[in-house]
């Protein structure tokens, strides 16, 4: 089994490596295929771990030892249990397929090779960061994937804004980080290892104070990643990278990890409630403020983008009352139907000549019927319809939040819903439904190749069907994560509850189809509301960040430069470079290149030194006397 | 009392001899004062005892350098008065006593402050030549031996540096010298 | 006074080196300089004898041949340098050297 471990981790690397090699060589159809292949033997031997973990074993391997200095011991340690199992597999598929599509969408790129190297890179780090069982290593794949994800958002680096949404991605991440770090230290001091099982091991012994901090700091970090609130604004702007890197990164799998990091360290968050609390709370805020935004957002992959973030809410509300498993099972769930919805917009965006707008679009049903099937329906189980992938973890959720009385967070989390559904099917009546707006503007829209589209069917089939493993699913990680199941006593308020749900969705559904499938144009007195204001420009938030952190960061920063760095620090480097230059102008006259002066040079040389010998003759021989002295002098 | 006179005697002349070598202008002057100075050094050992060394020092010193520094006198032309400039006496003559009391201060603070350990001392009942060369023929064969072949390397390198030929430099020359130079010397050969 | 001592000798001693450093740092033509050096050895070698005879160690005296020894080399390849150097350049003033000069 150790070998389909190595291999699952490993080829993506191989990958990255090949196509690195290609990078600045024109495109090769080469390196998409042989990735891809790589990536698919990277699935296989996930699905053949897959296997052997649902018979109930683990695979737990010790590559090398990496760090062992004193107390510290760090090795390269993998492990496949039935969580990290469950994120292979996700992150496996997803990204073989997305491989697939690349090499379709980004066929006429001129970054081709190189696109891939990035792109396997990322699985690599992913794959490290999910399968690796401790701390450190775990920090490592976090760092690499923020690595990858700011290379592949800036992808198209001659393009300013990819560059700036680039940088702000990584600085955001950047700052989570630090939290992050500061609570894997926290865990070395008082566990004394960065091991998962021995330091969760050790934990419930610590008390509340210290737990409280660690699960803090680590759940900062967890934010970061994950996108919530505050740092949310750089997933929207991540949207200026290549499609397939948003259906990926930015919204299958990276951004997940945060949820991956509490589900993992569930046996901190167990015992601090309060954190969990906290955690389901911020989430609940999430999704509702992200599901707010994209109502009427004008961009087509920012509107799935904000879909992403809310229902990274709910993962980690489902995180945050404890029911892990059901997190876990949103994640996998979300990554398949996200990623299609992704990648059906791609199609559209390419149909559409990178157009994003869709008001401008309409009635593309006729000319792309694939990918019109594919992302109704992607739509149709994010908005969480029986019997599709959403329905099922979603309302398991929903149970979640009943069930453990937070009745606040789990309206929250009904009204999200159906704001889900509404901004979901705005955007299918918007783009495939009405008019053929786009002839106005002069496009040509035409289907994506069938390649393209029969890779990406796989995700559709999954998107159904996932809702049917749910038992098996289940089975298998409550054998280590707690085995909380959620049931409604009666039977008859379970039954109004989702049938409730189900009709509240349906409506918001035909309710958006109703107000946009005959769009005529842009309302311009309903663009005039305050609240439509405040949502087109995201609640003001980055204009705050960029009001109130920005600009008296840079202005502290030339503060700094001008009067701290130029006249302190500059000036006193120059001042000793200064003094070093002028002692050599005024020496350089000694060598003038006449022996007889060199000579009497010598002689001064000669008396120094001796004069020195003798100082010296003198303190070793009065060392006592002179010693004493000075200790006179000091009292 | 006559070991007193003596040296002091010694002493004035010496010195006197010594500062005319270092002063005068006139370069045979200057050679005639040092041979004499050596002499007078020669003096101090005979006082000290050190027959053997004394005897040295007339021979190698006055019999073989002088007649050297002579040679190369005649050689170089520097009969006539020489031109010298020179600088501020005052730091000279001040630095070379600095120097020397330092040196001396340091030589002879061990030996002030410590029991010296004689190594080689003298053997009862014989000449000063003959204990001379017992130490020297026992003790310090080596580095006898080593000062013999050191003489013999000086000697070849003198001759080969005073000898024909070495007029040329070839770091000196231009590459069309050189290559001139090599052409004379293969007609030469041939 | 009268008994004369190591003192005497070293101090002595002293004054010819100062003498022949003088030399050293006054002379330009070359030949004037070797005769500085020799006066430098020579004030030494009287320390030596000095030493060897107030502590009847003939150490002392062994040291002062070596440096004959030595003296005499140095006169012999400085001599012969100083030939080759006249040849080609027809002056031995140490001021007219100045190769060195960077």
């Amino acid at each position: 089994m150790e070998l389909y471990l190595y291999i699952a981790l490993f080829s993506p690397l191989v990958g990255a490596l090949f196509a690195g090699v290609f990078g600045a060589s024109p495109k090769t159809l080469l390196t998409g295929v042989v990735n891809s292949s790589l990536l698919f033997a990277s699935f296989v031997s996930s699905a053949v771990l897959l296997g052997y973990v649902l018979d109930g074993h683990t695979v737990h391997v010790e590559m090398m030892e990496w760090m062992a200095t004193g107390n510290l011991y760090i090795p390269f340690g993998f492990v496949v249990d039935q969580v990290s199992v469950t994120m292979m597999m996700v992150v496996t598929t997803v990204s073989t397929i997305v491989h697939i599509y690349s090499i379709g969408y980004m066929d006429h790129d001129k970054g081709f090779n190189r696109f891939f190297s990035y792109l396997s890179a990322f699985v690599f780090s992913m794959m490290v960061l999910v399968m690796s069982d401790n701390f450190a290593g775990l920090f490592i794949g976090w760092e690499g994937v923020g690595l990858c994800s700011w290379l592949l958002i800036g992808f198209w680096y001659h393009k300013e804004i990819a560059t700036w949404a680039a940088n702000e991605a990584f600085i955001m991440n950047r700052i989570a980080d630090l939290g992050m770090l500061i609570g894997i230290f926290l865990v070395y001091w008082n566990t004394g290892t960065l091991q998962y099982d021995e330091a969760f091991k050790v934990m419930p012994t610590l008390d509340t104070n210290t737990l409280i901090y660690i699960g803090i700091f680590l759940f900062v970090g967890a934010m970061g990643k994950s996108a919530q609130f505050p740092l949310h604004t750089w997933l929207a702007d991540a949207m200026e990278g290549p499609t397939p890197v948003s259906a990926l990164i930015h919204a299958a799998t990276m951004v997940t990890a945060g949820v991956y990091l509490v589900v993992r360290a569930n046996p901190l968050y167990d015992t601090i409630p309060e954190m969990g609390l906290f955690i389901a709370s911020l989430g609940a805020f999430v999704a509702m403020f992200a599901a707010s935004m994209a109502l009427v957002n004008r961009d087509m992959k920012r509107i799935i983008a904000y879909s992403t973030l809310s229902q990274l809410g709910y993962m980690f509300v489902a995180a945050g009352l404890g029911a892990y498993w059901v997190a876990l099972f949103h994640l996998m769930a979300h990554a398949f139907f996200k990623a299609l919805l992704f990648l059906g917009a791609g199609n559209v965006m390419h149909a559409m000549s990178d157009e994003l707008d869709p008001f401008k679009m309409g009635g593309l049903r006729k000319q792309m019927k694939g990918t019109f099937i594919l992302m109704t329906l992607a739509s149709v189980a994010l908005a969480g319809i029986f019997p599709l992938a959403g329905f099922f973890s979603k309302d398991a959720i929903l149970e979640v939040g009943f069930v453990t009385n937070h009745y606040v967070i789990y309206s929250v989390l009904l009204i999200t819903a159906g704001l889900t559904a509404f901004y979901s099917f705005r955007l299918i009546a918007l783009i495939f439904h009405g008019e053929e707006r786009y002839k106005l503007f002069g496009f040509h829209p035409h289907e994506a190749y069938k390649f393209m589209l029969i890779a990406m069917s796989p995700l559709a089939v999954l998107a159904v069907i996932a809702g049917s493993f749910k038992t098996t699913y289940f089975d298998m990680v409550t054998q280590i994560l707690p085995k909380t199941e959620y049931h409604i006593h009666s039977e008859i308020v379970e039954w109004v509850m989702i049938l409730g749900t189900q009709i509240f969705v349906m409506l918001a559904i035909f309710y958006a189809y109703k107000k946009y499938v005959n769009f005529k144009g842009e309302d311009k007195e309903f663009e005039k509301r305050l609240c439509y204001k405040i949502l087109i420009n995201q609640y003001y938030i980055p204009y705050m960040y960029e009001e109130f952190i920005s600009k008296p960061y840079r202005e502290l920063s030339t503060i700094f430069w001008k009067k701290v760095d130029l006249k302190v620090v500059d000036a006193t480097v120059d001042c000793i470079a200064n003094g070093i230059y002028k002692a050599g102008e005024n020496t350089r006259e000694m060598q003038d290149g006449n022996l007889s002066s060199m000579l009497r040079w010598m002689v001064v040389g000669t008396v120094l030194l001796l004069s020195l010998a003798v100082a010296f003759g003198m303190a070793v021989r009065y060392a006592d006397e002179i010693s004493a002295v000075l200790s006179g002098l000091g009292a | 009392m006559f070991e007193a006179i003596a040296f002091y005697l010694f002493a004035i002349l010496t010195a006197v001899m010594f500062y005319i070598t270092v002063t005068t202008k006139q370069a045979l002057f200057a050679l005639t004062a040092l041979a004499a100075g050596m002499i007078f050094i020669s003096a101090f050992f005979f006082i000290l005892g050190a027959d053997f060394l004394g005897v040295v020092q007339i021979i190698v010193y006055t019999g073989a350098v002088m007649a050297l520094y002579a040679f190369g006198m005649m050689f170089f032309d520097t009969t006539r008065e020489l031109k010298e400039k020179n600088g501020s006496s005052l730091i000279t003559a001040g630095l070379s006593i600095l120097s020397a009391v330092f040196v001396v201060l340091i030589f002879v603070a061990p030996i002030v402050s410590t029991k010296v350990q004689v190594t080689a001392a003298a053997i009862e009942g014989a000449t000063n030549s003959q204990s001379v060369g017992m130490v020297l023929f026992t003790k310090y064969l080596v580095p006898f031996e080593l000062a013999a072949v050191m003489l013999l390397v000086a000697m070849i390198a003198g001759i080969v540096l005073a000898g024909k030929k070495m007029d040329r430099s070839l770091t000196l020359m231009g590459e069309e010298e050189i290559m001139l130079a090599e052409e004379a010397r293969r007609k030469v050969l041939l | 006074m009268m008994e004369i001592g190591l003192t005497h000798y070293l101090i002595l001693s002293t004054v010819l080196f100062s003498i022949g450093l003088l030399g050293v740092m006054r002379r330009k033509n070359l030949l004037m300089l070797f005769f500085a050096t020799e006066i430098l050895l020579n004030a030494v070698n009287v320390g030596f004898a000095a030493i060897s005879h107030y502590y009847n160690d003939l150490t002392g005296q062994m040291f002062a041949f070596f440096i004959i020894a030595i003296a005499a080399s140095e006169v012999a390849v400085g001599l012969g340098l100083l030939i080759v150097w006249y040849k080609r350049h027809g002056n031995i003033n140490l001021d007219e050297m100045s190769s060195m000069r960077g």
